[in-house]
C-alpha cells in the first residue's frame, strides 16, 4: 500500500480524498497555488507545498511542479482528482517515467478512450450498444448525406475533438445538410484545432444515465449501478439522482452488464464511468467513458455504502476486484451549490463568506471545502459545496433536499441555493419524467 | 513520552512566543496551549510502524503581552528585500559541487545576476535576481527543497 499520496487538485475534491486517505493510514501531501493559501485542504493534509501563482496553468495543470513537489516530499503516489490533470495522458506517462504510481489509468487507455470516434468504435467492438454513425471521421458531404440516409434523420454533426456543445450541429433533412456541415467544421476547426466530423443518429428525449465502474486492470470489473445526471444546464450537471426514475431492474442488469463488458473487455484499471444515452423506449447508447472519480461520485456511495475513493488506491496499489456488483439500497440526491447567481444568468459571485451554515441532520451528507471566513477565488470554478441526501425513497429525498436546502445559508455570495429549492417545488422535476432538455425550458427569472 | 520530556516540552512552549501545540507521531498525540493557564491533553495511539513526527506549530498574534526574543531579529528587517523562489523544487547554492557558490553573504548582486539553481524532475533552472544590494543573509540550506514564493536570500537594497 502506498506511504504517501500527494493531490494534485484542489477545493472539495482535495478534502475528500485526505478523508479517504486517513482512514487509510497513508500520509498526504496537499499541493496549492498562492491563490489558496486560506484552502482548507491544506490544513488538513500532512504536508502542503506551493506549486505556483495563482492561474491554473502555472499551477494546478503545470506537471513540472507537481512532479517536483512529488519528489521533494518523496510521494510514492498522485491522486489526480477530477478535472485538472485527470484525464492527462501525458501527466499519466510522467508519473510512469519517474516511478511515481498515478492514481487512474495507463496513458494509453486514456488516449484510446478520451478520443470520442476511438471510444466509439473500441466499446462497439466490445457488444456495448453504440448510437449509430459514422465509423469514424467524415471525408467528403457526399459521404455525410449517404451515412445520413443510412442512420435515419435526425441525425448529428460533431467534431471528434469537441466538448462542451462546440461543433456539433443537428440536420433534419438533406436540405439543411450542407449549411451545417460548413458551419460545425469552421467551429470545431477554430475551437480544437481539429475540425474532423463525425455522425450520429440524434437521440431524442434523452436521459443521460452514468453506470460507475471499477477495474482492477486484469480484467475484472465490478459495476455499482446508474446515475441519473439529466439536470443540466449547458451541458454542465447541476443535480443527480440514483437510481434513476426511467431504470427498471431489468434495464439495470442490462446496462449494468454492457458497462462490465465494455471495461473488462480494454482491461481497464481505475474507477471510471460509462455514459449513456437513454431514450423514450428505453433503449440505451454509449456515449463517452470518463477515466477518472466524477463529482457525483458521493450519490453511489451513499446507497452502496462503498468507498469509491478507498477503492481507487486499492487498485492503484494492486488489488484485485472481486467483479461483484453493487445496487442501490435507498434513493441518493445531489445538488451542486455554486457561488453563481441564478437570476442572473449563473454569473460566477466569488468573494467572500460572511456566515455559513451548514445542513445536518439524518441522511444529510456536505462535501464541502469553505467555511465562514473563507474568500472564494476568482480563479477557479465555482462550485463550493455538494449537498447529499439519502431516503428510503424518491419523494422523501425531495423532502429532505428540501429541508436541508432551508437550512443551508450563504451569506457574502450569492449561490444557486435559490434554483435548487425552485427545483424541488417543480412539477416535472419531482414527477422523474424529465430529459436533458429539461432546464431549457425553466423560469429562472423568479429566483 | 515520559513525564520529564512533556514537563520539558511545557517549559518550552511557555518560554517561547507560542500559544498552542500540536505533536503527533505514531506513538502519541499531545496537544498544549497555553492561554493563562497551560493547558495539556495527551494520548497514547496505538504503536505502528515509526514515522517522522508531525508538528504543527500555532503561533497567534493577538495575545501578545510580552517581547517574543525568537521573532524580534526577523520585525527589525522591515527594509530588507527578499529573493523569492519562482518555482517548486530543491535550491542549491553552486551549478555543481565542485565549484564556489554563485552568491555568498555580504556579496553585491545586481539584477539579472543568477543567484542559485533549482532544480525540477532533473532539469536544472539558473534563477535570477530581481533586486540590487548586499546579501544580508541565505534563508535556505544548499541542496534543501523549497517551495514557490519561498524566501531565499535576504537582501538590503540600500
Amino acid at each position: 500500500m502506498f506511504n504517501k499520496i500527494l493531490i494534485a487538485n484542489r477545493g472539495e475534491i482535495a478534502l475528500r480524498i485526505i478523508r479517504t486517505c486517513r482512514e487509510m493510514s497513508i500520509k498526504t501531501v496537499a499541493v496549492y497555488s498562492t491563490a489558496d493559501r486560506e484552502s482548507l485542504h491544506i490544513r488538513f493534509a500532512d504536508e502542503a507545498v506551493c506549486i505556483g501563482p495563482a492561474p491554473s496553468s502555472t499551477s494546478y495543470l503545470n506537471i513540472p511542479s507537481i512532479m517536483a513537489a512529488a519528489e521533494i516530499t518523496n510521494a510514492d503516489a498522485i491522486h489526480p482528482g477530477y478535472g485538472f490533470l485527470s484525464e492527462n495522458a501525458e501527466f499519466s506517462r510522467v508519473c510512469e517515467e519517474n516511478k511515481i504510481k498515478f492514481i487512474g489509468p495507463s496513458p494509453m487507455m486514456i488516449n484510446q478512450i478520451g478520443d470520442k470516434a476511438t471510444a466509439k468504435e473500441t466499446m462497439s467492438n466490445a457488444g456495448v450498444p453504440v448510437v449509430p454513425g459514422s465509423d469514424g471521421l467524415l471525408d467528403t458531404i457526399k459521404e455525410g448525406l449517404k451515412m445520413a440516409h443510412l442512420v435515419g434523420y435526425p441525425i448529428i454533426l460533431k467534431a471528434t475533438a469537441g466538448g462542451g456543445g462546440k461543433g456539433m450541429r443537428i440536420v433534419n433533412n438533406d436540405s439543411e445538410f450542407k449549411k451545417a456541415w460548413d458551419s460545425a467544421k469552421m467551429e470545431a476547426g477554430a475551437a480544437f484545432g481539429n475540425d474532423g466530423l463525425y455522425l450520429e443518429k440524434f437521440i431524442e428525449e434523452p436521459r443521460h444515465v452514468e453506470i460507475q465502474i471499477v477495474g482492477d486492470g486484469r480484467g475484472n470489473v465490478s459495476h455499482l449501478s446508474e446515475r441519473d445526471c439529466s439536470i443540466q444546464r449547458r451541458h454542465q450537471k447541476l443535480v443527480e439522482e440514483t437510481p434513476s426514475p426511467v431504470v427498471t431492474k431489468k434495464l439495470r442488469d442490462i446496462m449494468g452488464a454492457a458497462a462490465v463488458k465494455g471495461a473488462s473487455a480494454i482491461k481497464y484499471e481505475g474507477v471510471g464511468t460509462i455514459e449513456f444515452l437513454v431514450d423514450k423506449k428505453g433503449d440505451f447508447y454509449f456515449m463517452e467513458m470518463n477515466t477518472r472519480i466524477q463529482v457525483e461520485h458521493p450519490i453511489t456511495e451513499q446507497v452502496t455504502n462503498f468507498d469509491l475513493i478507498k477503492e481507487q488506491i486499492k487498485v492503484a496499489a494492486g488489488e484485485k476486484v472481486t467483479g461483484k456488483n453493487y445496487y442501490p439500497k435507498q434513493f441518493a440526491m445531489e445538488c451542486r451549490i455554486n457561488a453563481e447567481d441564478p437570476a442572473k444568468n449563473f454569473r460566477p459571485s466569488p468573494g467572500k463568506i460572511t456566515t455559513l451554515h451548514i445542513p445536518g441532520g439524518l441522511g444529510v451528507r456536505v462535501d464541502s471545502h469553505v467555511y465562514a471566513g473563507y474568500t472564494i477565488p476568482p480563479n477557479y470554478d465555482s462550485m463550493i459545496a455538494k449537498l447529499i441526501v439519502t431516503a428510503d425513497s424518491r419523494e422523501e429525498c425531495i423532502m429532505r433536499m428540501k429541508r436541508a436546502l432551508d437550512e443551508f445559508i450563504v451569506e457574502g455570495v450569492k449561490t444557486t441555493i435559490p434554483f435548487h429549492k425552485k427545483l424541488m417545488d417543480d412539477k416535472v422535476f419531482k414527477s422523474g419524467k424529465f430529459t436533458t432538455k429539461f432546464l431549457d425550458d425553466f423560469d429562472f427569472s423568479s429566483l | 513520552m515520559k513525564a520529564k520530556e512533556i514537563r520539558d516540552l511545557i517549559d518550552f512552549i511557555s518560554k517561547s512566543g507560542l500559544d498552542e501545540v500540536n505533536i503527533e507521531t505514531e506513538e502519541f498525540k499531545i496537544a498544549v496551549k497555553k492561554n493563562s493557564v497551560i493547558q495539556v491533553s495527551a494520548e497514547a495511539l496505538p504503536v505502528q510502524t515509526g514515522g517522522e513526527p508531525n508538528l504543527e506549530l500555532v503561533n497567534s498574534a493577538q495575545t501578545k503581552d510580552q517581547e517574543i526574543p525568537v521573532l524580534a531579529p526577523i520585525e527589525e528587517n522591515s527594509k530588507y528585500v527578499d529573493i523569492k523562489s519562482p518555482m517548486i523544487g530543491t535550491f542549491y547554492r553552486a551549478p555543481n559541487p565542485d565549484v564556489d557558490p554563485f552568491v555568498s553573504e555580504g556579496d553585491y548582486v545586481k539584477i539579472g545576476q543568477t543567484v542559485c539553481i533549482i532544480e525540477a524532475m532533473k532539469l536544472f533552472n539558473e534563477i535570477e535576481s530581481e533586486v540590487s544590494g548586499k546579501v544580508v543573509k541565505i534563508l535556505v540550506d544548499d541542496s534543501s527543497p523549497v517551495e514557490f514564493d519561498q524566501p531565499l536570500y535576504l537582501v538590503d537594497p540600500s
